[in-house]
C-alpha cells in the first residue's frame, strides 16, 4: 500500500470538501428559482383543491400557467386579520401563506392571519385558512376551507414533506381528507372545538371527529394539534363575523 | 484492451441480480427495503435514485482510487455518496417535484444504504471506472428488483392497489374480502423478503450450502 504523508491527507481532504461544497452550492443556487416556483404553484393548487376548483387541471398542457390562471380567477379576495379579529391593512395574504412558519413564530398579538376567499357560483363563498404543524419527521401543512357559516368544513387539503409513505403520508390521500367534509369546528353553544382525530375510529355522527390512520398515530395526532393551534387564533374573527 | 461488454464485465451486471443479490444473498440494504415498499411507486423511484447514486459514486471513487489516502478512504467515500444524494434530491425537487415529495425522507437515507458504501469499498476502490460503473448498475438493479417485488405484494395485499390503481374489484370487498392491514406494517416486508430468499435458495443450486 502506498504511503501518504499527513500533509497530503490534509490537503486531499480539504480539496475534496471544497470541491464538493462548491458544486453543491452552485447546483442549489442554480435550481432555486425552479424549486421555489414549484412550491408556489403547489400552494396555489392546494388552495384551489381545498375548494374543489381544479376542474380541467389534468387536461391542461401547461399546468403551472393553468394553475396561475385558475387561482387569479377563482380566489376573488384575500386579506390578513389579527387575533382580535381586526383587519390588517397593507399585508399580502399569499406572501404570509408562503412563509407561514416565520409568521407563526411571531407573538400572537402581532401575527398576521391570512384568509383567502373563493367565490364558487354553485356552492357559495368559502374561506380558506392555511395551517402548518409538526409531523413525525418534518412539517405538515394544509388548507382548510370553511363554509360561510364559519363553522362547517367545506374541504381540506393536507400535505407533508417527510411522513412515512403508506402510514403518516396517508394524510394527503383523498379518503382521509374527504372525512373532514361537513365536520364542524364550533359546537352548538358556539365554543371552539376544532376537529379530533379518533384512533379507534370516530362515531360517524360525531360532528367534530374523524378516523385516525392506522400505523400513523403520531402524524394523526400532529394533524389534530395543527388544526387546533392554527384555527384557534381565528376564533375571535369568526365569532365577530357570525354575529 | 478488452471489449466493453466482455464476459467478465457482463458478469458484473448479472451476478447481483441473482447469485449475489445485495438484499437476498448479502442481506444489505434491508432497512430501506422495509421502509419504502408499502407502495410500488416510491419503490420504483427509490430504485432509480439508488441506481444513479451508486453508478456515479462508483465511477467517481474508481477515478480517484489511486489518489485516496487509505487512512481516510471511508470518509472520502461518504463525502462522495452524500454529495451525489444531495445532488439527486435537488434535481428531483426542481424537475420532478411530485416524485421528490413521494420519496420524502428516503432520498436522504440513501446515504446510509450499506449497499452503496459496500460496493465503493469492495469494488470501486480496486477497479477501473467502466467495470465499477457496471458493478454499480448491476447491484442497484439487484436491489431494485427485490424492492419492486416486495412492494408489489405489499401494495396488492395491503391496499388492494397496484401503482395506486385499484385492482381488487369492489365486488370482492362487498363479498367480505378485506385488505390485510398487517401488510402495510414494516415487519411484513421482512417476511416477504424471507419468502423470496426461501424461493431463491430452493431454485438456485449455487446458493445451497453444503452441510
Amino acid at each position: 500500500m502506498k504511503n501518504f504523508s499527513n500533509l497530503y491527507i490534509f490537503g486531499f481532504a480539504s480539496v475534496l470538501v471544497i470541491v464538493v461544497a462548491a458544486l453543491l452550492s452552485f447546483v442549489s443556487e442554480g435550481l432555486k428559482p425552479l424549486q421555489e416556483r414549484n412550491v408556489e404553484i403547489e400552494k396555489k393548487l392546494d388552495i384551489l383543491r381545498s375548494v374543489d376548483m381544479t376542474a380541467g387541471i389534468d387536461e391542461a398542457e401547461n399546468k403551472p400557467a393553468f394553475i396561475e390562471e385558475m387561482f387569479a380567477k377563482n380566489i376573488s379576495e384575500s386579506y390578513v386579520i389579527n387575533a382580535n379579529g381586526d383587519l390588517l391593512e397593507g399585508r399580502d395574504a399569499f406572501a404570509i401563506a408562503k412563509a407561514l412558519k416565520a409568521e407563526m413564530q411571531q407573538p400572537i398579538e402581532t401575527r398576521g392571519l391570512p384568509i383567502f376567499v373563493a367565490n364558487n357560483p354553485e356552492t357559495g363563498t368559502k374561506y380558506i385558512i392555511p395551517v402548518l404543524g409538526k409531523g413525525l419527521w418534518g412539517p405538515i401543512w394544509g388548507y382548510v376551507a370553511l363554509n360561510d357559516d364559519y363553522t362547517t368544513l367545506y374541504g381540506t387539503v393536507f400535505a407533508h414533506s417527510k411522513e412515512t409513505p403508506g402510514l403518516g403520508a396517508e394524510i394527503n390521500t383523498d379518503w382521509f381528507m374527504a372525512a373532514f367534509k361537513g365536520k364542524k369546528i364550533f359546537d352548538e353553544e358556539g365554543n371552539f372545538t376544532s376537529i379530533t382525530v379518533v384512533k379507534s375510529g370516530a362515531d360517524p355522527n360525531d360532528p367534530h371527529g374523524v378516523d385516525a390512520i392506522s400505523g400513523g398515530t403520531i402524524t394523526s395526532k400532529a394533524l389534530e394539534e395543527m388544526l387546533r393551534d392554527c384555527l384557534n387564533p381565528y376564533v375571535n374573527y369568526f365569532k365577530k363575523q357570525m354575529n | 484492451m478488452e471489449p466493453l461488454f466482455s464476459t467478465k464485465n457482463l458478469k458484473l451486471l448479472k451476478e447481483p441480480l441473482n447469485d449475489n443479490n445485495p438484499i437476498t444473498v448479502q442481506v444489505l440494504g434491508i432497512c430501506s427495503a422495509l421502509a419504502i415498499t408499502v407502495q410500488l411507486k416510491p419503490s420504483i423511484v427509490m430504485a432509480l435514485s439508488v441506481l444513479v447514486v451508486l453508478a456515479i459514486s462508483n465511477v467517481v471513487i474508481s477515478l480517484l482510487r489511486k489518489m485516496i489516502p487509505p487512512r481516510i478512504r471511508i470518509i472520502v467515500q461518504l463525502v462522495v455518496i452524500a454529495a451525489m444524494v444531495i445532488l439527486v434530491d435537488e434535481v428531483l425537487q426542481a424537475y420532478a417535484y411530485d416524485v421528490s415529495k413521494q420519496l420524502s425522507v428516503f432520498v436522504g437515507l440513501i446515504i446510509t444504504n450499506c449497499i452503496i458504501m459496500g460496493r465503493l469499498e469492495a469494488f470501486a476502490m480496486a477497479n477501473k471506472p467502466w467495470p465499477a460503473f457496471l458493478d454499480g448498475i448491476g447491484n442497484a438493479a439487484g436491489y431494485g428488483v427485490i424492492l419492486i417485488i416486495v412492494a408489489f405484494f405489499r401494495e396488492l395485499l395491503g391496499s388492494g392497489t397496484i401503482y395506486g390503481l385499484q385492482v381488487i374489484p369492489d365486488s370482492f370487498y362487498e363479498a367480505g374480502y378485506a385488505n390485510n392491514g398487517l401488510m402495510i406494517l414494516p415487519p411484513m416486508a421482512l417476511v416477504v423478503v424471507g419468502l423470496i430468499i426461501w424461493i431463491q435458495r430452493g431454485k438456485n443450486q449455487k446458493l445451497i450450502e453444503e452441510n
